[in-house]
């Protein structure tokens, strides 16, 4: 299962929210999630984490791709 | 600097910028700042928005540097992290009513969320109900999150709008420091007696607040989101946070002999559990849905935010009606028309969260 979201432009909590819920359909799975803030990146980033799934960044002008995968 | 950020986002950073602002509040409060008010977001914007006439309540009337601090220590932090993105565009006039009635819902209470921690850390009880109040408005804001409640995207703009909150900050500390007379007797008015005519040196309370918001800034410290998040994703990293505030807060006041427990004849405070309460369950609400307590505001609105900016903006009119209008509470109790105020803002915030929830996938 793969899920993409696009969060650019949502302001605190939305992007996480966001990803809640794709991680509560998906389960396993990767979950492709593009923020355009540090806050948001931080904030995706420590609840996948805390849901065990590992964290990729790709960062491209000024944007980050957040590839968050759990096997 | 990555290492630096490294350490700012993680536990220890969160709990570095409690415990600065929990250890500097009271000593503010030595140093001249009213009671249990070394540092509160709401109260001190009340009293900007008394300095510049927006309301003529005599004794809550002076241009809180603290407040600039907040704004350009961000700024700066932002600068050099290369964070300051000028954006706005997600629904500003809701989120101008959304400050405007958080500002009213905190005045019924007497404090924002961070006063409402240092009154409690200052032993005054009714900062519970305050609190309890806060974490069911944060609640309520939770459950329309979840239900798909969203103000929209913010797209990016050009850097002017970005600078308008920290020019605007500019302007008032130069107002601050010059206290130019606009008219005979005011504005700029300056309170000579009553919580106004308490203050810390001009200059120590801009560092203060230029400290607290580099930190703040660096960490994403917010008392709202600490709450919101232990509900929402059972995540304690903001928790803990407020934590080391109110612990921190708690030690210096006992060694500064401002610890004073009970419930009665508190410090600018009321105790009309009720009313403390709701007020607080209104602000939680409005801070919840707009996504940040006032201090987060500010934060925000200094790294280019302009909606944010706007939440302040609406604080700083809420707080003219809430003394014009007679919404805000005393130390005698809610004020004659703050309960009615708190109702009608309850029921704003809720039309609010229904009607913008979202069912397509955003």
């Amino acid at each position: 299962m793969s899920e993409k979201i696009d969060a650019r432009g949502l302001s605190c909590p939305q992007p996480v929210v966001l990803a809640k819920k794709a991680m509560d359909k998906i389960g396993k799975g990767t979950i492709e999630i593009l923020v355009d803030t540090m806050t948001s990146r931080e904030n995706v980033s420590r609840l996948a984490r805390s849901a065990g799934y590992q964290v990729g960044v790709e960062e491209k002008e000024g944007e980050f791709l957040l590839k968050l995968v759990k096997a | 600097m990555s290492n630096l950020t490294s350490f700012f986002t993680s536990r220890w950073g969160i709990v570095s910028a409690g415990v600065f602002i929990g250890v500097l509040a009271p000593i503010l409060q030595k140093l001249g700042n009213p009671a249990n008010m070394g540092i509160c977001v709401a109260c001190m914007e009340r009293d900007i928005a008394g300095a510049l006439g927006l309301h003529r309540a005599e004794v809550v009337q002076y241009l809180r540097p603290e407040i600039m601090g907040f704004v350009l220590g961000s700024l700066i932090a932002a600068m050099f992290f290369r964070e300051f993105k000028p954006r706005t565009g997600s629904a500003p006039i809701i989120r101008f009513f959304l400050g405007f009635f958080a500002m009213v819902g905190a005045l019924v209470f007497l404090g924002c969320p961070w006063r409402a921690l240092l009154r409690l850390a200052g032993g005054d009880g009714n900062a519970i109900l305050g609190l309890a109040g806060l974490a069911f408005g944060i609640w309520i804001g939770v459950l329309l999150l979840k239900s798909g409640y969203n103000l929209g995207r913010a797209t990016p703009a050009k850097a002017v709008a970005g600078w308008i909150m920290p020019v605007l900050m500019i302007v008032l500390l130069l107002f601050a420091l010059f206290e130019p007379q606009f008219a005979q007797g005011g504005p700029i008015f300056k309170s000579t007696k009553g919580p106004g005519s308490a203050h810390a040196p001009l200059i120590i309370s801009l560092l203060v607040g230029l400290g607290v918001g580099i930190l703040a800034q660096r960490t994403r410290f917010c008392t709202m989101g600490a709450i919101r998040d232990v509900i929402l994703i059972r995540d304690f990293h903001l928790f803990s946070g407020i934590l080391a505030l109110v612990v921190s807060a708690v030690v210096i006041n006992l060694l500064l002999g401002q610890f004073k427990p009970g419930f009665a004849n508190q410090p600018i405070a009321h105790d009309s559990h009720l009313w403390n309460f709701l007020g607080m369950s209104l602000a939680g609400l409005a801070f919840a849905l707009a996504g940040g307590c006032p201090g987060r505001q500010l934060i925000l609105s200094g790294e280019g935010d302009g909606d944010a900016g706007v939440f302040v903006v609406g604080m700083i009119v809420g707080a003219g009606f809430a003394h014009n209008f007679a919404l805000a509470s005393s130390a005698k109790g809610p004020g004659a028309f703050g309960p009615a105020a708190v109702v009608f803002g309850l029921i704003f915030c809720l039309v609010i969260g229904f009607a913008m929830r979202e069912r397509s996938k955003a």
